[in-house]
């Protein structure tokens, strides 16, 4: 909660309490925890005088304003036409695989969390995916397994 | 509106509008009726439904007629072929997504998509069924309102009305494409959030995704029941609506018919919520006097001043969850309706020689929030539950249609005794600053023995739909016992529906505006807008029924709350004096601060 009261104190700063200040503000949240959750959203409203009804609107409106608790990493496979005919689903398997969740879900150590994803705009070098902001192109199985080691490496 | 004229034709026939006006406007005035869903006179303008469209010569696409406006020389089809084609569309695909079973819809017969897919003839399976994958989601916590979200169209009137009307912005647009939806925070139940059950929504809703909880079928059960004793009150907003439900045009004063209509319903008595509105002047005038004495002679600092009124219980459920620190300012007084219920079970059973637990009371309600007001924990004052079911003045009429009664051929009846006797303050209750009026009437004579210094007790100022409206009144020549008084000019504040009620309270709080005494209704136009009033509603409809409760108000004998002879009578048999202990027992009562998120 203190972390959001702090990301709410900075945000505001530059863009002022107004109603144009909500986007930077749920992005930010998202930046640094990943998810906005109940009481993010109702601190929000607060500081914006806000409904909550409105904050939670806008929230839900976004695929990337997640209102679900999600893991530290979030994997986002494109689903669209050119990447799965690029041949995507072998991609989302292979991952499953190694993380041992189903798509949609979070891992055990809570360190990923596997989404799929509308067109990110990479079609000419599917299959995509995105691991938070990075954008990893032209996968194979090996390829996404090797970057996901990355990560779970990582600390 | 602008003074230059853009001139156009409409279906070949030439038209001058100023500019800025509408396709839809500058069609209406020709008579041509273009048909709407999404759009709505109280409303801002959201132009996302489509079956508006119109065709202009020469342009690419259809416009939407309610959100374009004309421009010169336009020439604007309302009804081509192409325009048809492509309304029937709209309306197919809008019925592709939505639960048609309208036998069983409780809009069945007032519902403006049914009324569209009659007049466009839709055809039958033209697209894709899309309603079966959807999860059906009915929220029907809520004592006043049901939200069906299968009938849901998605026009987004409630979202306006919340938010641009009321300010409470309960219902918010989530999500998109097709999982979008008209949801809560969270999507949680109504009870849980900070709707107030004004049922503005209920209103403006045009299909059956917003109504009423309705308890027509409990009432007609009480009604059949011989142990019960059955009694009717009929708020004052109601004679001057049930008409629209019954085939009369707004603003006909139809008092006597619905009287005795009542009883052919068989209720056993029918009596009228105007009594204890009158009740409510003589207790809440005198709240505010002992509010103002203790200001002014005892110079006590812990007394809440402005007082504001409470009669409006999505006014009450709003202050209690948005400016909780208001509440030692409301009035303690209990609404009319509560007043009544308490006393039904009390007064009038001991007059009656009847036992509170025989007597059913039923509140025939302007308003969905009273639905909610009877069910609060507070109102049981008479050791049961004081009002025991609360139905609108839709239902009202559904009941009277569902008895066969023709009610144009109506005799007129006079309400039955005790408590059916009124005076023209308590008809006012049902307008914006009626309160206020009938409040300044009686104090203003209680403290000084003179008439209040208005023309024919007409007090202007606090009459009219502006959303907020004040008056001062000064004080002079007082009774001995009111000297204290003498010189103060008494500064009101009216206001009505909840957006201009939140802009007079913050000014209130940032000490931008001082007054003694606010009258706030939660529903635009005060009771006679109510979210249970017949549908349709625009300002012209609140006009014409706001002119019928002033005309009701002349024409009765006595027009000040501490005339009625029945008044005189409960405080000399039962109550006391105003604000006596048994007053504070049975007609008081006190709020809690709720969650603003
Ligand atoms: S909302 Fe209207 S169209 Fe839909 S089922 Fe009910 S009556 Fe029929
Ligand atoms: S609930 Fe009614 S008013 Fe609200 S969007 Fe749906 S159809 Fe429109
Ligand atoms: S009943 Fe009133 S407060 Fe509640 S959602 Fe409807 S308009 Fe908003
Ligand atoms: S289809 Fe996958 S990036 Fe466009
Ligand atoms: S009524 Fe014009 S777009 Fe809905």
């Amino acid at each position: 909660m203190a972390d959001v009261q702090q990301i709410i104190k900075d945000v505001t700063g530059i863009y002022g309490k107004e109603r144009k200040a909500l986007m930077p503000i749920l992005q930010a949240v998202v930046k640094t925890k990943n998810y906005l959750d109940d009481q993010d959203l109702i601190a929000v409203a607060k500081a914006l005088d806000l409904s909550a009804a409105e904050v939670f609107g806008t929230a839900s409106f976004y695929t990337f304003l997640d209102t679900v608790p999600r893991g530290k990493n979030v994997i986002r496979v494109c689903k669209t036409i050119s990447c799965h005919m690029a041949g995507k689903d072998a991609i989302i398997h292979a991952i499953e695989d190694t993380l041992k969740v189903k798509t949609g879900e979070t891992s055990v150590d809570k360190k990923f969390t596997l989404l799929s994803a509308n067109c990110l705009g990479w079609c000419h070098k599917g299959p995509v995916m995105l691991i938070n902001d990075q954008v990893y192109p032209e996968l194979n199985a090996e390829k996404a397994i090797e970057i996901l080691q990355k990560y779970q490496e990582e600390d | 509106m602008s003074k230059y004229l853009v001139n156009l034709t409409i279906n070949d026939i030439p038209v001058s509008v100023p500019e800025g006006t509408t396709i839809l406007a500058a069609a209406s005035k020709l008579d041509f009726r273009i048909p709407t869903l999404c759009y709505h006179e109280d409303l801002c303008v959201a132009g996302n439904c489509r079956v508006c469209v119109v065709e202009q010569v020469g342009g690419r696409a259809l416009l939407a007629a309610c959100a374009t406006p004309v421009g010169e020389g336009m020439q604007i089809h309302t009804n081509s072929a192409v325009v048809r084609t492509a309304r029937k569309t709209i309306i197919e695909l809008l019925l592709s997504e939505h639960s048609s079973d309208c036998t069983k819809c409780y809009k069945n017969g007032n519902c403006e998509l049914q009324s569209l897919a009659h007049e466009y003839r839709v055809g039958d399976h033209v697209f894709i069924d899309l309603v079966n994958g959807k999860r059906k989601h009915i929220d029907d916590l809520s004592p006043s309102i049901i939200k069906d979200d299968s009938k849901c169209i998605r026009c987004q009137r409630c979202v306006r009305t919340c938010d641009e009307l009321q300010g409470v912005s309960a219902l918010a647009v989530a999500y998109k494409g097709d999982h979008q939806k008209i949801s809560t925070f969270l999507d949680h139940p109504l009870v849980e959030v900070v709707c107030t059950n004004c049922g503005q929504c209920v209103n403006r809703c045009p299909v059956g995704a917003l109504i009423e909880k309705t308890y027509v079928e409990e009432v007609w059960d009480v009604i059949n029941n011989p142990n019960k004793h059955v009694v009717v009150q009929t708020a004052p907003a109601v004679r001057v609506a049930i008409g629209e439900e019954l085939g009369y045009n707004p603003g006909e004063r139809l008092t006597g018919k619905m009287v005795t209509a009542l009883k052919r319903l068989g209720f056993d008595s029918v009596l009228d919520t105007d009594f204890t509105a009158d009740l409510t002047i003589l207790e809440e005038g005198t709240e505010l006097l002992t509010r103002l004495k203790r200001a002014v002679v005892d110079k006590d600092p812990t007394v809440a001043l402005p007082m504001t009124t409470s009669c409006s219980p999505g006014w009450v459920k709003f202050i209690e969850h948005t400016f909780p620190e208001f509440l030692p300012n409301v009035s303690t007084c209990k609404s009319p309706q509560q007043m009544f219920g308490a006393l039904a079970k009390t007064y009038y059973a001991q007059k009656k020689g009847l036992k509170a637990q025989d007597i059913t009371v039923v509140s025939i309600m302007p308003c969905t929030a009273k639905k909610y007001e009877a069910n609060r924990p507070e109102m049981r004052s008479s050791g049961y539950k004081d009002v025991d079911y609360v139905l609108t003045t839709r239902e009202l009429g559904m009941m009277i249609k569902q008895a066969g009664i023709n009610f144009q051929n109506l005799e007129d009846s006079p309400y039955d005794s005790i408590m059916g006797e009124s005076t023209g303050a308590a008809v006012i209750f049902g307008a914006t600053g009626g309160v206020m009026e009938a409040a300044l009437r009686t104090v203003y004579e209680v403290v000084t023995g003179r008439e209040v210094p208005f023309a024919n007790l007409n007090i202007m100022p606090v009459r009219g739909m502006d959303g907020v409206k004040e008056a001062k009144v000064k004080i002079e020549g007082c009774l001995p016992e009111w000297k204290f008084l003498d010189g103060i000019e008494v500064s009101c504040a009216v206001a009505h529906s909840l957006a201009n009620a939140r802009k007079l309270m913050q000014a209130v709080k940032d000490g931008t505006a001082h007054y003694h005494f606010i009258e706030v209704m939660a529903c635009p136009g005060g009771c006679l807008g109510g979210g249970g009033q017949p549908i349709p509603t625009n300002e012209e409809i609140r006009s014409k029924r706001a002119a019928a409760i002033y005309g009701e108000d002349e024409g009765l004998p006595l027009r000040k709350s501490h005339e009625n002879p029945e008044i005189k009578m409960i405080y000399e048999e039962f109550l006391g004096a105003p604000n006596s202990h048994k007053s504070h027992s049975l007609l008081h009562t006190h709020y809690l601060a709720r969650k603003k998120y």
